[in-house]
Formats: C-alpha cells, sequence, structure tokens
C-alpha cells in the first residue's frame, strides 16, 4: 500500500528532474537567439550584455532595489486586504442564502470590469498618492479570490457535510471541521489567480500614475530612449511574477496534499 | 411492544420541477433490538430514503419516525451512518477520522485515542492509521468509515448501500468482516442494498421494497443462524431464503392491482 501512496509522488518527481535541463537549454537558448537577432539583424533592441551591464549599475545604484520595493510593497498591501476580506465574504455568500443574494450582482458586475478601468476614478477620488494604486490592486485580488472561496463552499461534497453531521457536530464545528478544510484548495487558486492579476495591475498602475516603482522607472525610461532599463524592469517584472506564483503553489501543494490526485 | 426503530406509516413526498413525487408511501416497519434488519428492492423504491429518515437527516412529510420511543428530530450520536460514498474527511487521516465524533463529544485526548485504536484495531486498519485516506482501497476506506461511526458508541448503525461501490469479492469480505465486528460489539443495524445475496446473508430479517411509489412490499425471515460462514452462504437453506427474496424483488406487480396475471406484465414490458 505504501508504494501506491509514493508511486505517484516519485514519478511525478522524476518528470520533474527529468524536465529541469531541458528548462535550462530552453532559457539559454532564448537569450542566444535574443544575442543572435540584436548582433545579426540590428533589430534596435539592446543585447543582453547590455542589459546585464544596466542591471548591474541599476543594482549598485539601489535603484532597482527601490522600485522593486515600491512595487511589490503595494502589491502586497493590496493582495493582503484583498485575501482577508474575500475570504470572509466568500464563505458569507456560500454559508448564507441571503448574503449570496446581496451581494454577489456585485461582485458578478465589477468582475466584469478590468480593475485598470478603475484607475481614472481612482486617482480622481483618492488623489495621486498610495492609495488609489492600493485600492485598484485590492479590487483586482478580491474579486478573484471571492469567487474562488465562494465557488469553493458551494462545492463542498454535502455527504462530507452530512457525516459530520451525523457525528454530532452543529453548524459552527462543520463550518470550522468541514466547509474551511474542503474549500482551502478552491481559496489557494483564487489567491494564485488574484496574485497574478495584482502584479499585472501595479505595473500598469505604476505606467500611468507613480513616482516609484518598476512600471514608472519603465514610463521614465521610455522618455529618454533608455530600452536597457525598460528591459530590466520587464525580466525583473517576469522573475518576481514567477518567484511569487511559484511560492503560492508551494503553499498550495503543501496544504492540499491531502487532495487524490492523478 | 417497545422497538429499537419503528417507522410509522412514514411517507416521503419530494418536490421536483414543480411536481411532486412520492418516494416512499406509509412505512410500517419495527426493528427490534439488536437486530440486523436489511432493505432491499429496486431503485426508486425508498430504502434509501427510508434509511435517511431514520438518521433524521430528511424529515418525514407523513407518518411517526420513532427512535427508542422518541420522535427522530435530526441526526444524533446514538444513530451511526456509513454512507455508500464513505465520506471520510480526506484532510484527515484514519486516526483523525475515527476521532472526529469524539472530538465533537469533547472526550479528551487520551481517551480518543485509546477509543480511536481500539476501532481501528478491530476493522484492521492499525499499520494505516496515519494513512491519509487516498492510499487506502474502496474496501479500507470503508472500514475505516465503520470504526469511525462505532467510535462514538452508537445503539444503532444505519448503513447506505455500503459495499456497493466494491468489487464482488471485497464484498464478500466485507460482508464477513461487518458480521464479525457485529458480534463482537452487538448493534441495531439497517443495512440499504441492491444485491439480493447481501441482504440475505447479513440479515435476521430481509425488508423487500417495491417501487414507484416506494413501500414496503414484504418482510422475509433469514432463520439462518450466526455466526455465518461460507457453509451457510453455500447451503440448501440459504438458496431457498434468497430464491423467495428474488422473486420479491424482482417479480414486483408493479402498481398493478391484484390478481393481474405475471405473463400479462411481462409482454408489456
Amino acid at each position: 500500500m505504501s508504494e501506491r501512496a509514493d508511486a505517484p509522488a516519485t514519478s511525478r518527481q522524476r518528470a520533474a528532474r527529468r524536465r529541469t535541463p531541458l528548462n535550462v537549454v530552453a532559457i539559454c537558448g532564448g537569450i542566444a537567439l535574443w544575442a543572435a537577432a540584436v548582433s545579426f539583424y540590428r533589430v534596435g533592441l539592446p543585447s543582453p550584455e547590455q542589459v546585464l551591464a544596466r542591471a548591474i549599475e541599476l543594482i549598485r545604484s539601489g535603484q532597482l532595489f527601490a522600485d522593486l520595493v515600491a512595487s511589490l510593497s503595494r502589491v502586497l498591501a493590496g493582495f493582503a486586504l484583498g485575501v482577508t476580506l474575500a475570504i470572509p465574504i466568500g464563505f458569507l455568500m456560500g454559508w448564507y442564502p441571503t448574503a449570496r443574494g446581496l451581494i454577489e450582482p456585485f461582485v458578478q458586475f465589477f468582475r466584469m470590469i478590468p480593475p485598470l478601468a478603475v484607475i481614472p476614478l481612482a486617482i480622481v477620488t483618492m488623489g495621486i498618492g498610495e492609495t488609489p494604486k492600493v485600492f485598484v490592486i485590492f479590487l483586482a485580488v478580491f474579486l478573484s479570490s471571492v469567487i474562488a472561496t465562494f465557488q469553493g463552499v458551494v462545492s463542498v461534497d454535502k455527504t462530507l457535510i452530512n457525516a459530520a453531521r451525523v457525528l454530532g457536530a452543529g453548524d459552527g464545528t462543520i463550518f470550522r471541521r468541514v466547509i474551511i478544510p474542503a474549500s482551502t484548495p478552491f481559496i489557494l487558486v483564487g489567491m494564485r489567480i488574484g496574485l497574478g492579476s495584482a502584479w499585472a495591475t501595479v505595473v500598469a498602475a505604476e505606467l500611468i500614475a507613480a513616482q516609484s516603482g518598476l512600471g514608472f522607472r519603465m514610463q521614465q525610461a521610455e522618455l529618454y530612449y533608455d530600452l536597457a532599463t525598460i528591459f530590466v524592469s520587464l525580466i525583473t517584472i517576469g522573475v518576481l511574477g514567477l518567484a511569487m506564483d511559484r511560492l503560492l503553489l508551494a503553499l498550495e501543494t503543501r496544504l492540499t496534499q491531502w487532495q487524490e490526485r492523478m | 411492544m417497545s422497538a429499537k426503530i419503528s417507522f410509522q406509516n412514514v411517507s416521503r413526498q419530494f418536490a421536483h420541477h414543480g411536481a411532486s413525487f412520492l418516494a416512499l408511501d406509509r412505512l410500517s416497519v419495527d426493528v427490534a433490538d439488536g437486530e440486523f434488519v436489511t432493505l432491499v428492492g429496486p431503485s426508486g423504491c425508498g430504502k434509501s430514503t427510508a434509511l435517511a429518515i431514520a438518521a433524521g437527516l430528511i424529515e418525514p412529510t407523513g407518518g411517526e419516525m420513532i427512535v427508542d420511543g422518541r420522535n427522530v428530530r435530526g441526526p444524533g450520536p446514538e444513530r451511526g451512518v456509513i454512507f455508500q460514498q464513505y465520506a471520510l474527511f480526506p484532510w484527515l487521516t484514519v486516526r483523525q477520522n475515527v476521532e472526529f465524533g469524539l472530538r465533537i463529544a469533547g472526550r479528551s485526548a487520551s481517551e480518543r485515542r485509546a477509543t480511536a485504536q481500539r476501532f481501528i484495531d478491530l476493522v484492521g486498519l492499525a499499520d494505516f492509521a496515519d494513512s491519509l485516506p487516498k492510499v487506502l482501497s474502496g474496501g479500507m476506506k470503508q472500514r475505516c468509515a465503520i470504526a469511525r461511526a462505532y467510535a462514538v458508541d452508537p445503539t444503532i448503525l444505519l448503513m447506505d448501500e455500503p459495499f456497493g461501490a466494491l468489487d464482488a469479492l471485497t464484498r464478500v469480505q466485507m460482508q464477513d468482516q461487518l458480521l464479525d465486528t457485529w458480534n463482537r460489539e452487538r448493534r441495531t443495524v439497517m443495512f440499504v442494498t441492491h444485491d439480493v445475496d447481501e441482504a440475505v446473508y447479513l440479515a435476521n430479517r430481509v425488508v423487500v421494497m417495491a417501487a414507484r411509489p416506494g413501500r414496503l412490499a414484504e418482510i422475509i425471515p433469514v432463520d439462518l443462524p450466526y455466526p455465518r460462514s461460507e457453509a451457510i452462504r453455500l447451503s440448501q437453506e440459504f438458496a431457498e431464503i434468497r430464491n423467495r427474496v428474488w422473486r420479491a424483488v424482482y417479480h414486483q406487480p408493479s402498481m398493478a392491482p391484484q390478481g393481474v396475471a405475471q405473463e400479462d406484465l411481462g409482454e408489456t414490458r
């Protein structure tokens, strides 16, 4: 029996290990292609060396770190606010039909509006400080997390709820010991989607209205035709986004390892 | 007359897309303390509905559902329920699943541990006590569910096609194990199944039900001694009772009035 439990995990790990060298080859190949394109065809883009040199320069001067902290702190503030509000509201909607009836129209409506479209309104009403940026990110995270949480609660297996009831559980116990753990996988998926859209939103918000951050840096570099800085910013955004996603994925795998996976 | 479980003209109507249909029509059955009763019948005969009403998961729309002399008001820990889909909490280990009801009852950690261990041993899952349900086979999952139901010390076990999802060989083993457990820890059992052999092999009495509307067809006593074994399963007496139950299940006169010949019904099918 223990082989049964371990076999899929080890085969998954083995498959992942086999992929890693391929991933490295692909990344190196991509950079080589980029270098070749720049040197042979004069496409007007900076070469990898130039970008690396600029990256080192920006790291030395502390500029990159400052921008990174500015962007990241906006994302984390908006993300934290969004998730902490979305989870209880999602539970409320899933658990009480009345709450669902009252809240769902707003959630469904605002979900259809891209968070970026709210930026002009947010700037006009909240000024040009941190508030409108954090608010827009909050909105992006909140909407994806609230739907995921709600879906999680609604799709809890009714038999599990009945099993808890016949073992003497009341509503509070069922909520704590059945609904919350059973909907955790959904919530974590919602958080991952939310983090992705938060990251996309922060950069766009900074492009439009900010005095710091990776998006702002790109917008400044655009004015001076400083392509190397734009590249450094883009790569930083991608790497950071990927790192945060992997972090949440690791958390998800850890918290939901009880799930039966094929 | 003090039946442990007493269905008194219990009916259940369901509304479905505006139309209502009668899932259970005035079922009256008494189950004595310590008795093992199986409910068998075609799909739609209301056997699972009857069990859910006894469990307190569904309310009857007519009649009285009485357990221990009192009207049933919702589920209670004196009535353990075992579901076909096992219904183990997948995020808890076998041990934590078995301890679930004890935790709700507010038992101390050491008491929980001891009780859970006793029932885990009883169903033969000691080697998997700290495994998650996902590594267990179907039969092991159901044994874990049985241990979980036993742990809260119910006087009644209500089992809804518990072995329905298992292969035929595992099912026979599970039947023997269940009887073995029941012999050692005697409870009143109501067991729903669509398997005629299973119904006869396990029971003191077989309650045969008919469909559309779900209702009582016939109660057939099984005068075979416990403990039961392969010898009984293969005996002439078993075959006779089995055949009688089979005919009661598969040759039901449907809603046709008394006196209509079976042949006539056969032709219209």
